[in-house]
């Protein structure tokens, strides 16, 4: 249990995809002028990356992975152990694409008031590298199923505080005389890096 | 040189850098500017899946059905990005493992999308290619800068080599602790663009 | 173009799809089969200049790591928790996977590493001197550091006290903080260290502000890399101690004799 906390507030505060790993900047920064919108977004990709890491883990691990298809086509000799994790990038970016075409026509049949809050940011998330990378980063850190539903979730959470804060600020920048040059793109990228310095506080936490 | 060519080669370079104006592809483009060596190699590995998925894309521009347009160009650039980290992982083990997951990211990248949409399906295969090249270009110079100065500043070398002797080392310089940091490049980013934009004012943007 | 040409049919997109994943799927293929011998050899090769790093012949061995390895080193799989060499593929072997199933690993009971989990098995490489008599035994460790887990190796002389080296291979930490474990000058301060005291308890240590003159256990911690010092501290005990390869070491006399590695 302790194992599963740790894992989820070390991807929400110290191992934070969109101020560590500079993931899903481009959405980051477009839509983080207004605190609704972006509070919004960030629970779309809580939901998304929720679902898409523990599916690609699933399917990592059932096939593409080193030696997982070796019990299903009698392979003994480990010379001959089947390795399909080059077809990983593709797989996943299918997968991902797939998963939020469902969801967008689910939630469009069975929740239409979800839908007309979520949807206009669904097909913005395929493209989001946000959810490819905890993807990526799910098969690099070797997590189990149980891990990854947690480090899924945990890092979407993540990701929504770090746009939310964002937004805040952007919301009161607007009352604040930036240099010309500055505005808009510049000094949002300025304030991005002090969030992250902040949020290097947390380094280090273990639990 | 015919000055078409020249325009769409180095046009992004400058004038219409992807990463300083349309913000394209910022993602992963920051966490591997840590050194020059790993900047020149992400900017090669983008040039290459730009340049050949515009080309690529091109050729079958008119055979292309508009209904599976996004996912055919989705499945070319994936199927480039998996041969170029099949082709470092075998050439350079060390690099591979430095830019990891962030290879992979270069399919998410919108530049490379966002060429073969807005460029690669209008235009003839040559010019599209050297589009591609030129944005590759464009987002190397920005990471080629950043790594310059993180490099240089917080570890007193470029490309590996001692330019300025570290303290640690018996030297003089104490490096910049801030830079060696990924946040850092935020900031110089954020400079970077104030930098374009006092020079071109008609970049700024309007409140 | 005209527009006549762009008409679709159901069985026109599904040809063409079906042609571009065909030719995507023999691109990938391709590259990923053709270089895979390349790509393994790499991987190898990484691996085994750190050991040879950590037994301190790399400079000796130049360029040629693979004959240089081949002619010196041996690998050997042993249980950690009886420390009896036991058979099994050294190459193959991979501590994170074991470590996965819990039906061939533990929880340590006193996790100081951080690894959550301990794979039952685990290599270790006996490295010889040019005479053939045993030289160096290097022990792969794994470790929290301040990011990430930490993998690395500790060389230790044949009395299985004194330290030859320790070396990190893969590491996320701070660079110019914590990834000064890589750094030579450190690296430096471990050689001739003693890992137990006279108790025969693991008694090396990281020792903030500087170890003193003399000090046979302590190292200097890294400036400004409290938990990564922390962690390398934490790492080695918790390897070196008795849910590592306590037991091995503690066995290891009575199992390999000088010279008598096969």
């Amino acid at each position: 249990m302790e194992h599963y906390l740790s894992i989820f507030v070390k991807s929400i505060f110290i191992e934070n995809l969109a101020l560590t790993f500079f993931l899903g900047m481009c959405t980051f920064l477009a839509v983080s002028k207004k605190v609704s919108t972006a509070i919004g977004l960030g629970v779309a990709v809580v939901v998304v990356l929720g679902i898409a890491v523990p599916v690609n883990q699933v399917i990592y691990q059932a096939i593409l992975a080193p030696g997982a298809l070796d019990s299903i086509m009698g392979i003994t000799d480990p010379a001959e152990s089947i390795d399909l994790s080059f077809l990983s990038f593709i797989t996943f970016i299918g997968v991902i694409a797939a998963l939020v075409q469902i969801l967008e026509m689910t939630l469009d049949k069975y929740f239409p008031a979800l839908y007309q809050a979520l949807g206009i940011f669904l097909p913005l998330i395929t493209v989001n590298c946000a959810i490819f990378g905890a993807v990526s980063f799910m098969v690099a850190k070797n997590l189990t199923f149980g891990e990854s539903v947690v480090y899924g979730i945990g890092s979407g959470v993540g990701w929504m505080l770090a746009i939310v804060l964002m937004a805040g600020l952007r919301e009161k920048m607007k009352y604040s005389d930036v240099p010309d040059g500055l505005k808009g793109l510049g000094i949002t990228f300025i304030t991005a890096g002090l969030m992250a310095f902040g949020f290097l506080s947390f380094g280090g936490i273990s639990l | 040189m015919s000055s078409d060519t020249k325009k769409v080669l180095f046009g992004p370079v400058v004038d219409n850098n992807p990463i300083a104006l349309q913000v394209l592809g910022v993602c992963s483009a920051l966490a591997v500017t840590s050194s020059m060596a790993n900047a020149v190699v992400m900017t090669i590995a983008v040039i290459l899946v730009t340049a050949f998925s515009n080309l690529f894309i091109s050729l079958i521009r008119n055979q292309i059905p508009s209904s599976v347009r996004i996912i055919v160009q989705m499945a070319i650039i994936a199927s480039l990005v998996i041969v170029v980290d099949q082709v470092l992982k075998a050439f350079s083990y060390q690099l591979s493992k430095e830019l990891s997951v962030f290879i992979g990211l270069i399919i998410t990248n919108c530049i490379v999308m966002g060429r073969a949409e807005a460029f690669a399906m209008k235009e003839k295969p040559g010019v599209s290619f050297l589009d591609g090249v030129g944005n590759g270009l464009g987002y190397g110079a920005v990471l080629m800068v950043v790594a310059f100065f993180r490099e240089l500043f917080g570890f007193g070398t470029l490309f590996g080599f001692e330019v300025f002797p570290l303290i640690q080392n018996n030297g003089w310089y104490q490096g910049n602790g801030l830079l060696v940091l990924p946040f850092s490049s935020f900031f110089i980013i954020g400079f970077i663009i104030w930098a374009v934009r006092q020079y071109k004012p008609e970049q700024v943007e309007k409140d | 173009m005209s527009d006549t040409k762009k008409k679709e049919t159901f069985g026109g997109t599904l040809i063409f799809v079906f042609i571009i994943c065909l030719v995507c799927a023999a691109l990938v293929s391709i590259s990923a089969v053709g270089l895979k011998p390349l790509q393994q050899a790499n991987k190898l090769l990484d691996k085994q200049t750190k050991i040879l790093e950590a037994s301190g012949l790399l400079e000796k061995a130049g360029s040629d790591i693979v004959g240089t390895y081949g002619k010196f080193v041996v690998a050997k799989m042993i249980d950690l928790n009886t420390g009896n060499i036991i058979d099994g593929d050294t190459d193959m072997f991979d501590e994170r996977t074991d470590a996965r199933d819990e039906t061939i690993s533990i929880k340590p009971e006193n996790d100081m590493a951080g690894i959550n989990r301990r794979a039952n098995r685990a290599v270790v490489y006996l490295v010889n001197n040019e005479q053939g008599q045993l030289d160096t035994i290097v022990l792969p460790i794994i470790g929290s550091g301040l990011w990430d887990l930490m993998y690395g190796f500790v060389g230790l002389a044949p009395d299985l006290n004194t330290v030859r080296s320790v070396v990190y291979s893969d590491l996320k930490e701070t660079p110019g903080l914590g990834a000064e474990v890589l750094n030579p000058k450190w690296k430096a301060l471990w050689p001739g260290k003693k890992v137990y005291n006279d108790q025969g308890d693991v008694a090396i240590k990281i020792v903030k502000g500087g170890a003193k003159q003399g000090d046979v256990h302590g190292v200097d911690a890294l400036s400004g890399a409290t938990l990564t010092s922390d962690g390398v501290e934490h790492t080695l005990h918790f390897w070196l101690g008795d849910e590592g390869y306590g037991p091995f070491i503690a066995n290891f006399p009575n199992k390999i004799t000088n010279g008598g590695l096969n």
